[in-house]
C-alpha cells in the first residue's frame, strides 16, 4: 500500500484502542438506557457517573459540574446562548475575539441579529487576544466574555488566567473553549477562574459526537435541549453511553502521561517547523513561536495557493489542512490568517500540519523531503513567483 | 472532488510556461481570491501556433488553464474566442460547483490574451464584443470546519 502520513491531528484524532476497547461492550452487551430502573439501566448509570468523575478531575472541577453534549459546537453553542439567554435583564454585551471557532463566531453573530452587541476583540501578530483591547471593551452592560483557549488554526494558547482574572474582577461570565487545548495543556478552571469550558472527545483520541460543557456551580445558564430528565435535567437526551464511557477513558489515558505527550510533539513539531523554513525559501511560521499548541505547525508558502499544495500532499500520502478560500469555497481566506495581519495572497498559501500521539520522526522527515519538491514544482507555474525570481 | 481528468491535468500540466516576445498576453483574477491565470499567445495568419501559462491557484485553477491551453492550440481566434467555461469543464468531465469559477477564469484569460493581440494589432473580433478585460467574475460562500 501507498505511504500515507496523517497530519491532521486537529482535524480528528484516531481513536485509541483502549478507548475503542472501553466503549464495545456498551453497543451490545451492557446495552441499557441509564435511565431505566431496572439493573440494565443502573448499570450503565454507574458507567457514565464514572465517566464524569474521570473528566472532571482533569480540568479540577467536581462532577456535579459536567454535562455531556454532542460534540464542542454544541457546547459552545449552548454556553453562549444559555448565558446571555439567562442574563439578558442585566445587560446585552458580549466580548469574544477575532480567531475563535465558527461555533463560537457564528453564533455570537446570531444573537447581533437578536439584539445583542458583540465586540470583536483583536489579536496580535502572533494571535495573541489583545487585552488592553479587551478591557477597554469591558461595559457596564457586558454579560460574557468568550475566549478559545487555544486556537485551532495556528495553535496560540491564550493568556486565559489573566482573562478570567479580568472577568472574575468586573463580576463577568467566562466561557473558554478548550476543544483544541484539552488533552494538551493542564487546564484547573478554577486556578484559571472559567465559569464554562467547551470539550470534545474526538481530539483527544476519543469518539466523535461526543463534547462536554463545564457549567461552574451557580452559573446562570438557561438549557438549550428540552425533553427528559437526563444530565440532572439540563441536557436532554438519552445519553449516549458508549461514546461517553469512550470520553472518559480518552480523558484518563490524555492526562495519564501529559509531559510524555507533550513533549513528543512538541519535539516534532520543532522538527517540521524548523526544517520546513530552513528548506523552502519565501516561507513563514503562523502563530506564536513558543506559546502555541504541542503538535501544531502552521506555515505559508508564498506565491503558491493552499489547495494546490493540499492535492499535491495528498498524491504522495501527506494529509494535513490550509487556510485557503480554495479549500472551503470562500472567497477569503481563514479569519484567523487575516486577524494576525497576513495578506490575502500569503493567507491563501498557508498549510497546518497538526502532530499527534502516532505521529513518527520518520513522518516528519517524509513531509521534509517531500514538501520542497511539491513547492518547487507549483512555484515553477506560478506567475506571481517568476517576478520573484527577477522574470526568470 | 474532482475527476480523474482534473488530478491528471493538475499533476501534469499542459503548455506550462511563457513564451517570449508573445503576440498576446492576458492575466485575469486577483491574488486577492487566490488564482491568477496569464496566458500568453503565438499568432500567426490568424492561428494559435503556440501557447503558454502560468497560474496561482488550486488545483481546479490549475487544470482548467492546462485543459484551455489544450483546447485552443491550432485554432483560429474566432475558434479560441468561441471557447465557452462550460466546455472546459466538460472536457474535465466536470467540476464541483464551487469550482466553477476557475474555468470562468480559464474562458477569461484566452480572451483577454487576444484582447492584447487585437489592441496591439489594431483588429476586431466579434467574439471579444462586450469582452471587459477588467471585469469581476463572483465566487461561492461556504465553509468548513474542524
Amino acid at each position: 500500500m501507498k505511504k500515507r502520513v496523517y497530519l491532521d491531528y486537529s482535524a480528528t484524532t484516531p481513536m485509541k484502542q483502549e478507548v475503542l476497547n472501553a466503549m464495545l461492550p456498551h453497543f451490545n452487551v451492557q446495552f441499557g438506557n441509564p435511565s431505566s430502573i431496572h439493573c440494565f439501566g443502573r448499570e450503565n448509570k454507574a458507567v457514565i457517573d464514572q465517566a464524569r468523575q474521570i473528566i472532571a478531575k482533569t480540568i479540577n472541577a467536581s462532577a456535579d459540574e459536567v454535562f455531556f453534549t454532542g460534540g464542542g459546537s454544541e457546547s459552545d453553542n449552548w454556553a453562549i446562548k444559555g448565558v446571555v439567554s439567562a442574563l439578558k435583564g442585566k445587560g446585552k454585551h458580549i466580548i469574544t475575539s477575532k480567531i475563535e471557532h465558527h461555533a463560537v463566531l457564528h453564533t455570537c453573530e446570531f444573537l447581533e441579529k437578536e439584539g445583542f452587541e458583540v465586540t470583536f476583540v483583536d489579536v496580535d501578530e502572533f494571535g495573541i487576544v489583545d487585552l488592553n483591547q479587551l478591557q477597554r471593551s469591558i461595559r457596564p452592560d457586558t454579560i460574557l466574555i468568550t475566549i478559545m483557549y487555544a486556537n485551532n488554526e495556528i495553535g496560540t494558547i491564550q493568556p486565559i488566567k489573566e482573562i478570567g482574572e479580568l472577568a472574575k474582577k468586573h463580576n463577568i461570565t467566562f466561557h473558554v473553549d478548550a476543544v483544541q487545548a484539552y488533552g494538551n495543556v493542564r487546564i484547573d478552571v478554577q486556578e484559571l477562574k472559567i465559569d464554562l469550558l467547551s470539550l470534545s472527545a474526538h481530539k483527544v483520541y476519543g469518539p466523535k459526537g461526543i463534547g462536554l460543557l463545564y457549567i461552574k456551580k451557580g452559573t446562570k445558564i438557561i438549557q438549550l435541549i428540552h425533553g427528559g430528565a437526563q444530565e440532572k435535567r439540563r441536557r436532554a437526551g438519552t445519553e449516549n453511553v458508549p461514546a461517553i464511557v469512550g470520553f472518559g477513558k480518552a480523558a484518563e489515558l490524555a492526562y495519564q502521561d501529559l509531559e510524555g505527550h507533550v513533549k513528543h510533539l512538541t519535539f516534532l513539531r520543532d522538527k517540521l517547523i524548523n526544517g520546513l523554513l530552513e528548506k523552502i525559501p519565501y516561507s513563514r511560521l503562523n502563530g506564536h513561536p513558543t506559546k502555541r499548541l504541542p503538535g501544531n505547525a502552521n506555515i505559508s508558502i508564498e506565491y503558491i495557493e493552499g489547495e494546490a499544495l493540499l492535492l499535491s500532499l495528498d498524491m504522495v500520502g501527506i494529509a494535513c489542512s490550509s487556510g485557503s478560500a480554495c479549500t472551503s469555497g470562500s472567497l477569503d481566506p481563514s479569519h484567523v490568517l487575516m486577524a494576525i495581519g497576513l495578506s490575502h495572497e500569503v493567507a491563501h498559501g498557508s498549510l497546518r500540519f497538526t502532530i499527534g500521539d502516532f505521529t513518527s520522526e520518520e513522518d516528519v522527515d517524509y513531509v521534509l523531503k517531500e514538501l520542497p519538491i511539491i513547492v518547487e514544482r507549483l512555484r515553477q507555474m506560478s506567475p506571481l513567483y517568476e517576478k520573484v525570481k527577477g522574470g526568470n | 472532488m474532482y475527476s480523474e481528468k482534473v488530478m491528471e491535468h493538475f499533476m501534469n500540466p499542459r503548455n506550462v510556461g511563457e513564451i517570449e516576445n508573445a503576440d498576446g498576453v492576458g492575466q485575469v483574477g486577483n491574488p486577492k481570491c487566490g488564482d491568477i491565470m496569464k496566458m500568453y499567445l503565438k499568432i500567426e495568419d490568424g492561428i494559435i501556433v503556440d501557447v503558454k501559462f502560468k497560474t496561482f491557484g488550486c488545483g481546479s485553477a490549475i487544470a482548467t488553464s492546462s485543459m484551455a491551453t489544450e483546447m485552443i492550440m491550432g485554432k483560429t481566434i474566432d475558434e479560441a474566442l468561441s471557447l465557452t467555461n462550460r466546455a472546459v469543464a466538460d472536457a474535465l468531465d466536470g467540476l464541483p460547483p464551487v469550482k466553477m469559477h476557475c474555468s470562468v477564469l480559464a474562458e477569461q484569460a484566452v480572451k483577454s490574451a487576444i484582447y492584447d493581440y487585437a489592441q496591439k494589432n489594431n483588429l476586431q473580433f466579434d467574439g471579444l464584443e462586450g469582452f471587459d478585460p477588467n471585469e469581476d467574475h463572483d465566487h461561492h460562500h461556504e465553509e468548513h470546519e474542524d
